[in-house]
This record gives structure tokens, sequence and C-alpha cells, in this order.
């Protein structure tokens, strides 16, 4: 990873120095090890001063293309597999201006999710050393060694995505295509009762804090103006509810993003409350994979999408029971 | 200040009779804006409209809710009355207290309370309901009619001869349809083609109609007044413009093996062919799957032949784009596939037939050259029997629900008509009623039994099957209460109709509603039975529902005289009920305009100020007033809700919901 990092950093500084390049946007250290989060860079120094590349750095920077590619100049930015699926969403969506950025397609390796490696009796952590399926993790008290695969971000572990876009690469591994069923939690749910079901979100979204954190990272949740922020939707407001009023939040949203969510799974990363968000988007993305066939948003520009275009293939609404398509 | 006018109507005794009328009007007087609120016998009679006009005018109303039928009915009725007396007519709601409540309900106290609500909903509703003005649309002074069967010719002709020019899109090589393949027509046994082809004849010679035969329906885009629409001429391989029509391609080809489709597969035909000798356009047509020439490149002969050079093996299909302002769907049927009719053994036996192959083969210009003889053998039979009711009037599933209504007139023809050629010969008809209502049918019928002597037997068929070369029938007779068993050598089968299968494309592009059964719905079961419920799509014959021949001719003329009074207008009053979008949320993301049916929705950049002096250009949403139809796909679709339906806003339909939870 540290080869990654300095041939990255290699070549901002070249593009930001030769005015390729009006400003690069990547991950910036944090307080914490594990804690890097996305920075625009303007100049060689604030590189020099700030960028880093890690197994921390598991933020989808697309989203802030959205406001940068106005500004003018090029922006070079850093990709990873699942980060260039949302970024051409937004491209479809004309959100982005693709002609204002270079996107350099870096490796990955999956990243590690904090919350698991606590979760494993491990905290104030100084550092990692990822050797193949081994992570060294020291802290304060000592060093562990973890298993990877048990501490990798939910995304990695069920992810096969490639790179979609890209003006150059910095990659040094080829990656085998894996057998991963992403959707066999999902399966899960779907083999409960309805009260069971109803029981499991209520548990999970009680738990919601309405931090608007999984609104705030979604590439797909870019709107001007949230309907959520605006009095006049008639949703701005908390619903009377006597149940659990946070399902109506996150029920919406998955509606809205439905047909757009790429699956990057940063509605989960970012949960302070560890709720997984990506469950309901993932449902969405199954079902509409089973009535209008397979598709993954993101996976180009261009072309129609599922729930915005009709064929004659589609399935007719009375062919649907129970959200299951006959 | 709002001041809501509430009129209750009685409609008879059709709403009286289960919402306590006077006490909905009585409740709602104490809602929050109301200051007027009455209830009259008849609200769209002359007086109750008086009602209206006077208690807006008095009381200097602000809105008007009427508690009645379904919009659909009096809608612009009670808009019409408001604004003669000075509302703007977008300011008057609907609260549907007879479709929705009275006629679905039969306790008295709940049917009142419902509609108490619903009135409640309207106004809440029309408390947010903007004055609304009609823009003006154009009308493109042509028709296209979809299938060129004799529902189709009718249409084409009579709108044809009021002056308007019409196109008829067949997907077939000719024109004419299934009474092309009839042989003879109840209830006055005239020969079909006789009276058809002319007719076809008629439709080639009028200068005002374009007969687009090997054609289908591609692409359908606008509205009313202004459809444009997309057809894909299918390759024939012959120039529609050099053939001639002299069959000398159809003598000379050397693969004979294709299936006679015209004539319900019982014979065979050239791979180039004319379908019959009557075909409008007389044009040949090549078979690709049957060709020599395209199948293995060799032959070549009927290009070898051809007088005028009208072959083109390479021909592809072709698109034309052309406008209309309305358009028929006359597709037409088919009678259904026997395949969940195994006990008749129609797969098995050459000798059972449906009542389709039965015309072909009684047909001088059929397979046998209208001597009756049966196909396995060539012989003539000498017991022939009738099962009616094949897939009709069937609840199992295996067939359809519905009455196919033409099988027991045509029956009672081919009995008649068998009799007649051949005195010598049994028939006897299993049926569950004969149905025989319409002009002179009962008395056809009456014929078929007391002068021709047709056995008919009351009773269902459960088992056709072969033994020793005989076809054994066995079934009931409710009459005698007896099984029999007939001893058969013809077997025909009264196969149930059904819509053509194409329509249901049809109907997709025109977003034309459709029914359980893929029969076109129209607009009104009783009192607008030829319009569909999309404006400017009109329907004929059996696409709309099962129909003979006098009725289909009707339907056909009757949606003529449709289309002519919406060609003759110059100009149409477009719904001002349209999309806009709120530009300073909208994304830009063109998600509203995918999923728009009429192209209604476009994108410009436009400048936006951001506060400091900073602008910011932004894609932005357009939508055209005079090409959205209001049917608020986009408003759903938006994500951010910049999108909104005037007379519809999201804010309308919201309190709505709230007014309805309130109870």
């Amino acid at each position: 990873m540290k080869d990654v990092e300095l041939k990255m950093l290699e070549r901002a500084k070249e593009l930001l120095a030769s005015g390729e390049v009006a400003r690069v946007v990547g991950w910036k250290k944090g307080d914490f090890c594990y804690d890097p989060s996305p920075a625009v860079f303007k100049t060689v120094e604030e590189l020099e001063n700030g960028f880093v590349y890690d197994y921390f750095c598991g933020a989808n920077l697309s989203k802030y293309l959205i406001d940068v590619s106005k500004k003018e100049g090029k922006t070079a930015v850093f990709l990873k597999p699942c980060d260039t699926y949302s970024f051409n969403q937004l491209v479809k969506e004309h959100r982005i201006k693709r002609e204002n950025v270079y996107v350099i397609a870096v490796e990955c390796m999956a990243k590690l999710d904090i919350e698991k490696i606590k979760a494993k009796g491990v905290s104030f952590v100084t550092g990692v050393e990822v050797v193949e399926k081994d992570v060294k993790v020291s802290s304060l008290y000592g060093e562990t060694t973890l298993y990877k695969p048990e501490i990798v971000l939910e995304k990695c572990a069920v992810c096969n995505k490639t790179h979609q876009v890209k003006d150059e690469e910095i990659i040094l591994h080829e990656r085998p295509v894996r057998d991963v069923n992403r959707f066999a939690e999902v399966e899960k749910l779907e083999a409960m009762t309805e009260d069971e079901r109803f029981a499991f979100w209520k548990e999970q979204l009680s738990k919601c804090i309405r931090c608007n954190a999984c609104r705030n990272v979604c590439p797909a949740c870019s709107c001007i103006k949230c309907v959520f922020d605006n009095p006049n939707s008639g949703i701005a407001a908390k619903a009377n509810d006597s149940e659990f009023e946070e399902k109506m939040f996150h029920i919406i949203r998955a509606y809205h993003v439905a047909g757009r969510c790429t699956d990057c799974g940063e509605c989960s990363r970012v949960c302070p409350q560890n709720i997984p968000l990506h469950l309901l988007n993932r449902k969405f993305i199954k079902d509409m994979d089973g009535l209008y066939g397979e598709y993954q948003a993101g996976e180009s520009s261009e072309g129609k999408t599922p729930l915005t275009s009709y064929t004659e293939e589609d399935k007719e609404p009375n062919d649907v029971f129970n959200g299951e398509a006959k | 200040m709002q001041r809501i006018g509430v009129f209750i109507c009685w409609c008879g005794s059709n709403i009286a009779a289960t919402v306590d009328v006077e006490k909905v009007a009585e409740v709602i007087k104490s809602e929050p804006g109301v200051v007027y609120s009455a209830n009259y016998q008849y609200m769209c009679s002359e007086n109750g409209q008086q009602l209206i006009k006077q208690a807006i005018k008095e009381h200097n109303l602000t809105g008007v809710v009427v508690g009645a039928c379904s919009p659909r009915m009096h809608e612009a009725t009670f808009r019409k009355a408001a604004e003669e007396a000075g509302l703007n007519p977008y300011m008057v709601e609907i609260a549907n207290i007879r479709e929705h409540c009275s006629w679905i309900h039969k306790d008295m106290d709940e049917a009142t309370e419902k509609a108490v609500i619903l009135v409640r909903t309207a106004i809440a509703k029309v408390k947010l309901n903007a004055p609304l003005t009609a823009g003006e649309s154009p009308v493109v002074k042509r028709a296209l009619v979809i299938g060129g069967g004799i529902a189709g010719i009718q249409a084409a002709l009579d709108i044809a001869d009021a002056g308007f020019e019409v196109d008829i899109v067949e997907k077939n090589a000719t024109i004419g349809g299934r009474m092309a393949q009839l042989d003879k027509t109840f209830p006055t046994l005239d020969c079909s083609a006789c009276i058809l082809t002319p007719k076809m004849v008629d439709c080639a010679q009028h200068e005002k109609i374009d007969i687009l035969s090997y054609s289908e329906v591609e692409d359908v885009k606008g509205f009313v007044g202004n459809f444009s629409v997309k057809i894909r001429r299918k390759a024939r391989f012959v120039d529609e413009t050099k053939c001639t029509g002299c069959k000398i391609c159809m003598e000379k080809c050397p693969s004979k093996k294709g299936l006679n489709e015209f004539n319900m597969n019982l014979n065979t035909r050239p791979a180039i062919y004319i379908p019959f000798a009557q075909a409008i356009p007389n044009v040949a047509v090549i078979d690709p799957t049957q060709c020599i020439k395209m199948k293995t490149g060799k032959c070549g002969i009927c290009q070898k032949f051809c007088g005028v050079g009208a072959i083109d093996y390479e021909q592809k299909d072709t698109f034309i784009e052309r406008q209309y302002g309305a358009i028929v769907v006359a597709t037409g049927f088919k009678p259904i596939a026997l395949d969940n009719f195994n006990e008749y053994g129609y797969a098995d036996n050459k000798d059972v037939i449906t009542s389709l192959e039965l015309e072909r083969l009684m047909n001088a210009a059929g397979p046998t050259n209208g001597v009756l003889l049966r196909p396995s053998d060539g012989e003539h039979p000498k017991v022939v029997t009738f099962i009616q009711c094949v897939g009709s009037r069937d609840t199992s599933g295996c067939g359809k629900p519905y009455c196919s209504k033409i099988c027991c007139m045509y029956t009672a023809k081919h009995a008649m008509m068998i009799r007649e050629k051949y005195p010598d010969t049994e028939v006897h008809v299993f049926y569950i009623d004969v149905r025989t209502p319409g002009k002179n049918y009962d008395e056809f019928y009456r014929r078929a039994v007391e002068q021709y002597g047709v056995d008919y037997i009351k009773g269902m068929v459960g088992k056709v099957y072969n033994e020793n070369g005989k076809l054994m029938v066995q079934g009931s007779n409710l009459i005698d209460n007896e099984q029999i068993t007939i001893e058969s050598d013809l077997v025909v089968l009264a196969t149930a109709i059904e819509p053509e299968p194409s329509v249901r494309k049809v109907a997709t592009l025109l977003t034309a509603s459709i029914d359980t059964n893929n029969f076109l719905t129209e607009s009104h079961a009783k009192l607008r039975p030829v319009e569909s419920p999309t404006a400017g799509v009109y329907l004929a014959g059996v696409c709309q529902g099962p129909k003979d021949i006098p009725e289909t001719v009707s339907q056909a003329s009757a949606c003529a005289a449709k289309v002519i009074g919406l060609l003759v207008k110059d100009k149409l009053k477009t719904n001002p009920c349209v999309a806009s979008p709120d530009e300073n949320m909208c994304n830009g993301c063109s998600q509203c305009a995918n999923v728009c049916a009429y192209g209604a929705i476009t994108y410009i950049d436009k400048e936006f100020r951001l506060g400091g002096g900073k602008t910011e250009i932004r894609r932005v949403a357009s939508v055209n007033p005079a090409v959205c139809q209001g049917c608020g796909a986009c408003t759903v679709t938006c994500p951010s809700g910049a999108m909104d339906l005037k007379g519809f806003s999201s804010k309308q339909i919201m309190s709505e919901v709230e007014a309805i939870c309130k109870m």
C-alpha cells in the first residue's frame, strides 16, 4: 500500500506543479491513523503535509466533484473501483462536469473497518500493517494480529467492482473475481416473517439519531435542495408516528436513491450508530434485478435505467406480489 | 380569506338512497372556509347548475366543491357553470360520492360518514387550487387507422369521404383481415368477398387513403391532435411501385412448401406469393424463411421471370414518420390456440378442425375449391358434429371467461350451408345455450333447426377420440338426460376468439388501457363506447370486445364520426394542468425527461445568483406546456420534488391525504 501511496503523491505533485490541474481531490491525514478524510489539495505543500492513502481511506470521493468540477481549471481525483460507479452515475445525471475532471484509478486492496477492529476488542489503534490476510494492529496496549476478511468494510467484503472510469491508473495487482453474494443478508431478511422483519428494522432504525450523515455522504443524495430540508415538501418535519419515526426518513431516502444507488456502502460506513442501512438499498437493487433484469447503477454514464424507462418485457404491476417477482 | 361553496348532489336516488345528503351538507357547513352548503336532486341539471352559479355570485365564492358522480362524468359541466358565473373553472373540485361511495356501500351511516370525508378532502384540495388558463394546440388533419380489416376499412372510408387524409397501417401483406377469409356472412348469407372486396378497392382508389400494408406501428409520440407515429415498413422483397400482380413469380417459384396462412395452413403456397386473388395491394411478398435464394443464395428464378424488375432480395425494413390528429385502433382478433383443450383431439386428428378452417374448406377460393372434403382423406364427410363454446364462457382458466358472441350464429350458418349443399349429410351441434339476439338472427337459427333439420343437442362434449378411423364424439344430452356418443367424420370446434396479440404493443405505445382479456377499454361502457380513455384514440371492431360484422361496421362508422368531429377543429384547448419545475430546486438530472412519454421536457442552461455577487450557470428542466399532458410521471420521479403539477400539486395531494387521515 505504501508504494501505491508514494506513486499517487508523486503524480499528484507533478500534476499540480505542471499546472495541468488546479486541484487534487484525495484523502488527508486525520487526528488518528484510522480517520483520514476527503480533502482538496491546491498546492504541492498541502500534499506534502497532509496527503495519505492507506487501508482506512474508504471514503468515496465522487460526491465532492459535484462542487469542484464547476470551478475553474481541471480537478484530478483518485478513485477506487467502487467510487467510479458513483462517479459515472453523477456524470449521467449531469451533476459532475466530466470534461473538468481527470480520473486517476487507484488500487483499493479492501479497506478496513475501525468499528470491526474495535469490536474485536482492540481500541486506541495507532497503526496497521497488512501482510496478505493478516493485519497487525498496533494500539496503545500493544500489538494484535487480526484476520483481514473479518475486519474489512462491509462494502469491501462483497466487492467485485472494477474501475469503470480511468484517465490513467496506479494499479499494482490484478484482482481475481471472487465468489461472493452481496444479497446474502437481504435473503435472510426476506426469509423472516413480516413481524420478525419489522422487529429487526424497528430495533435497527430506532438507534437512528437523525444526524443526516448517511444522507450527506451519499453520492445519490446530492439534491440542491433535499426534501428533508424543504418545509414545503411536507416531509421535512418528523411524522406523528407511535412506532419508530425514523423509519420514514430511511424508507423515503431509500426510495429516492432507488435505481441510482450504486451500492457504494457509504451510508453504513459513516453511520455512527452502526445501522446496516445498505440493506435497504440492496433489497431495492435485488428486487429491481428480479423485475427488470440485472442492472448495476454507475456501470455506464449513459443509457437507460430500469426505473425511468419502459420495455415490453417489464413486469406488470399485477405480476408482483408481496414484493416478489412472480 | 377563502369562501368555499359546497354542493351535494342526490343523483336522484343513486346517491341519496345510500348517503344522507342533507346531513352531509349540514355537517360540511361548519368546515373552516365553507360559507355556503346546499344539496339538490340533480346538480348537473339546468336548475342545479343555476344553483351553483347563483351561489357563486351571491356569496362571492372563491372555490366550489361539488359532491356528485365521478369527475369524468361532469367535471366539465361544473367547470363551465363556474366560468359562466365569473369564477375560474379550475377553482372547482369534485368529490366523487357516487362511484367511490354510494354505489359501493350499503350502510347509510357508513356511506354518509365517508361522503363527509370525501367532501372534506375536496375542500382541502380546492383551498390550494390556483386559477389556471387553458392554452391551445393545433390539430393535424390526418388520421391513422391501425389494422386493415373490415373495421379499419370502414373507418378509413368514412373519414376519407369527409375529406380528411387517412393512412391504414396493416401488418399483413394485404388489407381485408379476417372477413376476407370468410365464406358466407350471416344472417343473409352473402358471399363475404363479394361485399368486402369492393370496399377494399374503394380504399385503394380513394385519393385520401394511403394503404401502408406489411407495416407496423413502431413508436408513438405526442397527444390528441398531434401524434407523431413511426411506422416500420417491413421488407417484402418486392418493389411495391413496380409489381403488377401478374403472378408469374408464383407460378415459377420452385419452393412451394410454405404453409398458406390465408387458408389457415390447410394447404401450401410458394415462397413468393400474393395472399389471395383480390389482395390489396395486389403485390407479391417473399417469405424469407421459404425462399431458396434467400436461404442458400442460389435460385433467383422469380427475379428472372419478373417482367418489371420488381424483385429485390436485398430490400430492408424502412421507417417513415408521420403526423396524425387522431388514431383508430382496429387490430382485430384471432381464434385462440387449442393447446388447453386436448379433450377435443384437435392436435391429434386432422378431421377435428376449427370453424375458421371450415370457412376456408367451404370457400370456392379455398384449398378444396369450396367442396367440403375431409382434410385427412379428401372424402366427403357424412356426419359432421359441431361443438360450440370451445374456450368461450370458460371459467376453468383454460379458455376465456367471456362469450365470443359470433359462434352461435356462424355455427348455425355452417350447419345450414352443409345441409343445403350436401342434404345427405347428418349435422349435429352441441351447445350450452344458443344466443341469437340481433336483427333476423333468431329467425336464422330457427331456419337451421326447423327448415334444415340440424340436430341441436343441449350439452357439453367431454371427449373426442379416434376409433377405427371414426371420430367418436362423447357428450351429454341434457334434455334427454343421457350420455351419447356420435360417430362423426368431421368435428368442427367453434373456437373462442381473442384480441390479436399485437394489440398489447399497440396499446402500450398509445398508452391506451387494456382489460384482463386484452380487449381495449372504452372510455365509458355505455356512453363513450368507441373512445379510448386516451384522448384522440378510438376503438373499432373486436379489439374492443367480441362482435360480428354488422356491429363492427357500425362501430367503425361511429369511430369515423368521432374522428371527423375532432379533425374539423382547427385548434384544441389544452389542459392547463401541466408540470412545471421550481428551477431553484432542479438538479438538472434528466430523470423527468427520461420518464416523459410526450417529450415535453427539455433542458436549458440558466444563470442563478448565488449571493455575494456570484452567479452560477445551471442546467434546469423546462416544460413545454403545449406538449405536456399532465400525467405527473415527472413529479414523482423528481428526487428533490422540484417538478410539480398544476392543479395536482404535491401539496394539494398531501393536504387531501391529511384530510382523510384526520378522521
